[in-house]
C-alpha cells in the first residue's frame, strides 16, 4: 500500500505532464475502442447470421436472378424444411444518403425463417393483408419518424419507377445483434408490377432463403441443391448464410485491413508520448536515485519505481479511456446509427485496451530504467538540471 | 534588439534528443496516416476519372446509376446511333458502341475468396473509342467467337485468368486470347469480349449501356436534351469524365472524412506530446530565460523562439511522416467499389496538394502544442525567472 502511495506521489509531482499524458492515453484508447467497434459492426451481419438458413444465388454473380420455378424443386429436396426468396430492390428514399437495405420477399415464408425478427401478430397479419404493405425495422422507422398507416415512396434503381409503399408493422431483433434497419415488401407487388411493365423480368428471383432442418447437414443439403442446376443455363452456389454475409464482408476487406492498422497506429503514438513523460521524469531525478543508491536501495527497487510509475499513469489513463469509450460509442451510435446497424462495445475490445495500456506502460520505462541503472552513482549525484 | 538567433531553438531540440526524437515520431505517425488515406482517395479518383474521357458522352439508363443496372434495347440504340453528333473514325465507321457491362465472380489467386469483376462485351468501335487500351501480350479476340480478354489487373490477381486460360460462365468456355493494359484506369479490371456473344450466354436481350465519340463536344448540352426529351428513350446522356467521377464520389468520400476524422483524433495525442516536450522544455530553462530578458530580449522574441522551436518538431514530424508515406505510392490496392460493386485496383497517388496539405497539418499541431507553453515562457517574470535555480 505504501509503495503504491509513494508511486501515485511520484506520478503527480508534475500534475500539468501527468494530466496531459492521461489526458492523450484517454483520447487513443478512446479513439482504438471506437475504431474496434466499427471493425466489429462491420461483422455483425455474420454474428447475426442463423445456422439453420441457406442461401442460393446464382453462381455467375449476384446480380443475375434465378427463375421462380426452382422453388418447387429445391422444396424436394432432402432436409430442407422451407423456402422463401426474395430480390435486393435497391430502392432509393428521397435521396441517396439515405441509403438503407430494402428488399422485395416472400412475406409468409420469410417470417417463418426469420424468427429472430418479433412483431405483434395485428401488425403481421395487416402486413400480409396488404400487397402494397411493408414493414421496417425498429431503427429505420425511428430514423424516419415512420408511424403505421404511412405512405413512403420509393424511386427505384433496378426496377425503374416511383412505388408506392404503405407502412404496416415495425419489427424488433429478438437479440441485440439483429438488424433492425431493414425495409421489406411483398414480392408479389413487385412481381405483379414487372408482369405488367417488363415481363421479360418477371418470375426472377434475386436469391432463396432456405431453412433446414439439421445444421449437421448443410454442406450436403448445399452441394445436393446445386447439382440439381448443374449445367442449367442458371447454376447455382448454395452456402450457409453465415458464408454468403462473410462473403460480403470480404469484398471490402481493404478498408477493414486499414482500419485494423491504423488502430494499432494510435497505440504506438502514444507509446510515444508517454515514453517521453517517463523519459522527462526520470532524467529530472537523476538525483534523487543517486541518492537512493547511496542509502543502499538496489538498482531494481528504483526499476521498480519507474516501471510502476509509468504504469500507475497509463492505467489511470486506460480506466478514464474505458469509462469514456461507452458514453462515446452510444454518441456515435446515435449519429452514425444508418450505416451501422448494430454498434456495440465488445467485451474483448475493454481486454484490449487493458493489455495495450500495461505494455505501454512497460515499454515506456524500458529506456529511463536501462539508463538510471547505468548510470554511477559520482555521475548522477554530479549532474545538474 | 533583435530577435533570438534561429539557431538557439535548432540546438534546444538537439541537445534533449530522446525527447525530440519520441515526439516528432508521435507526430510523423500522424501525419503518415493523414497522408496516406489521402492518397488512397485521391489514387482511387484519379483511377476512374481517367478511367474517361472529355470527348465521350455515355448513355444509361434514368435513375440507373451504374451501367451495370442500365440498359438501352436494340430500337432505342438505333435512335441513339444515328445521331448527328456522333463522330466518325479513321476508317469512316460511325465512332459509336453499344455494350454489355455485367459482373461475374472469379476466385482471387492469394485468397481464393471470390470476387466480383466486371465484364464487358464490346464491339469493334470500343477499342478506338478507348485509345488508353493497348493489348500487351496475345491478340483481340475474333467477333463471333468465344474469346476474351482481360486487363492485366484481373491476370495478376485472380486465379485462372492469364493467357491461354479457359473462363466457364454463361454455360460457355472462354479462351483468354490476350492481355491488354488500359494504364491507371478502371478497364483495366475488366474482362472484354464481344457483346453479340455475351448477351445470349447471359440470356441479356438488351445493352447496358451505349458509349459514342462526340464530334463536337460543345455540342453536348443539345445532344442531351435530344435523347432526354425524345418520348421513344428513357435513357440520360453524361459526359464520360463526369460518369467516372460520380462512380467514385461515394467510395472517396468515405475515405476522406475516415481519413480526416481519424487523424484529427490521433492529432490531439500527438499536441499533447508536444505541449509536454515544450512545458518541460520551458521548465528547464526558466533561469535561461530570465538571463534572455535580463540581456534585454523582449518578451515576443523569447516567444517566437519557443514557437520556433515548436514548429521545427511539427515540419519533422511532417517531414518524417512524408517520406515514409511517398513509399505508399510503390502499393496497389484493390478493393470493392460500393457504388460499382466491382473490384477495382488502384494506386495510392502522392500530389502537391496533399504533401502541402500533410505539411500545413503538422506545422498546425505543432504550433498548436506550442502556444501555451510559449506563452507561459513569455510571460515570466525577470526576477522570479532569475531567482530560480
Amino acid at each position: 500500500m505504501q509503495i503504491l502511495k509513494i508511486l501515485f506521489k511520484n506520478a503527480f509531482r508534475h500534475k500539468l505532464r501527468t494530466g496531459l499524458t492521461i489526458l492523450s492515453i484517454t483520447i487513443a484508447l478512446l479513439a482504438f475502442g471506437l475504431l474496434r467497434t466499427v471493425i466489429n459492426a462491420w461483422y455483425a451481419g455474420v454474428e447475426a447470421s442463423s445456422a439453420y438458413r441457406l442461401v442460393t444465388r446464382n453462381a455467375v454473380s449476384i446480380i443475375f436472378p434465378l427463375p421462380l420455378s426452382y422453388r418447387d424443386r429445391i422444396r424436394q429436396v432432402d432436409g430442407v424444411s422451407e423456402v422463401s426468396w426474395g430480390n435486393w430492390f435497391g430502392g432509393i428514399y428521397i435521396d441517396e444518403k439515405n441509403f438503407f437495405a430494402n428488399f422485395a420477399v416472400d412475406a409468409r415464408t420469410y417470417f417463418d425463417l426469420y424468427r429472430e425478427y418479433v412483431i405483434p401478430d395485428n401488425q403481421k397479419e395487416a402486413f400480409f393483408r396488404d400487397r402494397k404493405g411493408f414493414v421496417a425495422g425498429r431503427k429505420l422507422a425511428e430514423r424516419f419518424g415512420w408511424k403505421i398507416g404511412d405512405t413512403v415512396v420509393l424511386r427505384g434503381t433496378i426496377y425503374p419507377g416511383s412505388w408506392e409503399f404503405v407502412m404496416r408493422g415495425i419489427y424488433r431483433g429478438r437479440e441485440p445483434n439483429a438488424d433492425e434497419t431493414v425495409f421489406m415488401f411483398h414480392w408479389d407487388y413487385l412481381n405483379e408490377s414487372l408482369k405488367k411493365t417488363a415481363p421479360t423480368r418477371a418470375d426472377q428471383v434475386g436469391f432463396y432463403m432456405i431453412g433446414i432442418k439439421d445444421p449437421e447437414r448443410a454442406v450436403s443439403v448445399a452441394s445436393n441443391i446445386d447439382g440439381l442446376f448443374k449445367n442449367s443455363f442458371a447454376e447455382t452456389i448454395t452456402e450457409t448464410e453465415k458464408a454468403f454475409t462473410l462473403g460480403f464482408v470480404a469484398m471490402s476487406d481493404t478498408i477493414i485491413t486499414a482500419i485494423e492498422l491504423v488502430s494499432f497506429v494510435v497505440i504506438i503514438i502514444i507509446l510515444a508520448v508517454v515514453a517521453n513523460t517517463v523519459a522527462m521524469s526520470v532524467r529530472e531525478r537523476t538525483n534523487e536515485y543517486a541518492v537512493f543508491k547511496t542509502l543502499g536501495f538496489g538498482g531494481w527497487r528504483i526499476a521498480g519505481l519507474i516501471l510502476g510509475e509509468s504504469i500507475v499513469i497509463t492505467m489511470m489513463g486506460c480506466a478514464v479511456g474505458i469509462a469514456a469509450t461507452f458514453p462515446a460509442a452510444t454518441a456515435f451510435a446515435a449519429a452514425m446509427g444508418a450505416y451501422f446497424p448494430v454498434f456495440k462495445v465488445e467485451p474483448a475490445t475493454i481486454w484490449l485496451d487493458i493489455v495495450f495500456s500495461l505494455s505501454v506502460g512497460i515499454l515506456a520505462a524500458i529506456i529511463p530504467v536501462y539508463r538510471t541503472l547505468k548510470v554511477k552513482i559520482a555521475d548522477g549525484l554530479r549532474m545538474i538540471e | 534588439m533583435k530577435g533570438i538567433p534561429f539557431s538557439y531553438s535548432l540546438r534546444n531540440l538537439w541537445t534533449r534528443r530522446l525527447t525530440t526524437i519520441l515526439t516528432v515520431s508521435g507526430m510523423a505517425l500522424v501525419v503518415f496516416v493523414f497522408t496516406t488515406i489521402l492518397m488512397l482517395a485521391q489514387g482511387l479518383q484519379e483511377t476512374l476519372v481517367e478511367t474517361g474521357s472529355y470527348d465521350n458522352a455515355i448513355i444509361i439508363r434514368k435513375g440507373s446509376g451504374s451501367e451495370v443496372q442500365s440498359w438501352v434495347d436494340r430500337a432505342q440504340a438505333g435512335i441513339i446511333e444515328t445521331d448527328p453528333i456522333v463522330a466518325t473514325g479513321a476508317d469512316g465507321e460511325p465512332l459509336v458502341a453499344k455494350e454489355l457491362v455485367v459482373l461475374i465472380g472469379l476466385p482471387k489467386k492469394d485468397t481464393e475468396k471470390v470476387s466480383n469483376v466486371t465484364i464487358r462485351g464490346i464491339q469493334k468501335s470500343s477499342l478506338p473509342l478507348r485509345p488508353q487500351v493497348r493489348l500487351v501480350r496475345g491478340r483481340m479476340p475474333k467477333m463471333g467467337s468465344s474469346e476474351v480478354v482481360v486487363g492485366s489487373s484481373v491476370a495478376r490477381r485472380f486465379r485462372g485468368a492469364d493467357l491461354g486460360d479457359e473462363l466457364r460462365f454463361g454455360t460457355r468456355q472462354w479462351r483468354i486470347t490476350g492481355i491488354f493494359d488500359a494504364g491507371n484506369t478502371g478497364f483495366t479490371s475488366e474482362i472484354w469480349g464481344d457483346v453479340e456473344q455475351l448477351m445470349p450466354a447471359f440470356r441479356r436481350p438488351v445493352f447496358s449501356s451505349m458509349i459514342l465519340r462526340m464530334n463536337d463536344p460543345s455540342q453536348f448540352d443539345a445532344f442531351k436534351k435530344r435523347v432526354e426529351t425524345n418520348p421513344r428513350l428513357t435513357q440520360e446522356v453524361k459526359r464520360e469524365t463526369r460518369y467516372y467521377l460520380e462512380q467514385s464520389e461515394m467510395m472517396a468520400k468515405f475515405l476522406r472524412i475516415l481519413g480526416i476524422s481519424l487523424t484529427l483524433i490521433f492529432s490531439l495525442g500527438a499536441i499533447i506530446g508536444a505541449m509536454i516536450t515544450m512545458y518541460a522544455a520551458v521548465a528547464n530553462r526558466i533561469g535561461e530565460i530570465g538571463t534572455l530578458r535580463a540581456l534585454g530580449f523582449r518578451r515576443r522574441s523569447i516567444l517566437l523562439s519557443f514557437l520556433m522551436e515548436a514548429l521545427l518538431l511539427g515540419l519533422c514530424g511532417g517531414a518524417v511522416g512524408i517520406f515514409f508515406a511517398s513509399f505508399m505510392q510503390l502499393v496497389t490496392v484493390s478493393t470493392v467499389n460500393f457504388q460499382t460493386f466491382s473490384e477495382l485496383a488502384f494506386k495510392f497517388s502522392l500530389t502537391v496538394d496533399i504533401t502541402v496539405k500533410a505539411f500545413a497539418f503538422a506545422v498546425v499541431m505543432g504550433l498548436a502544442g506550442g502556444v501555451l507553453p510559449a506563452l507561459r515562457a513569455a510571460h515570466m517574470n525577470i526576477v522570479e525567472a532569475l531567482r530560480t535555480k
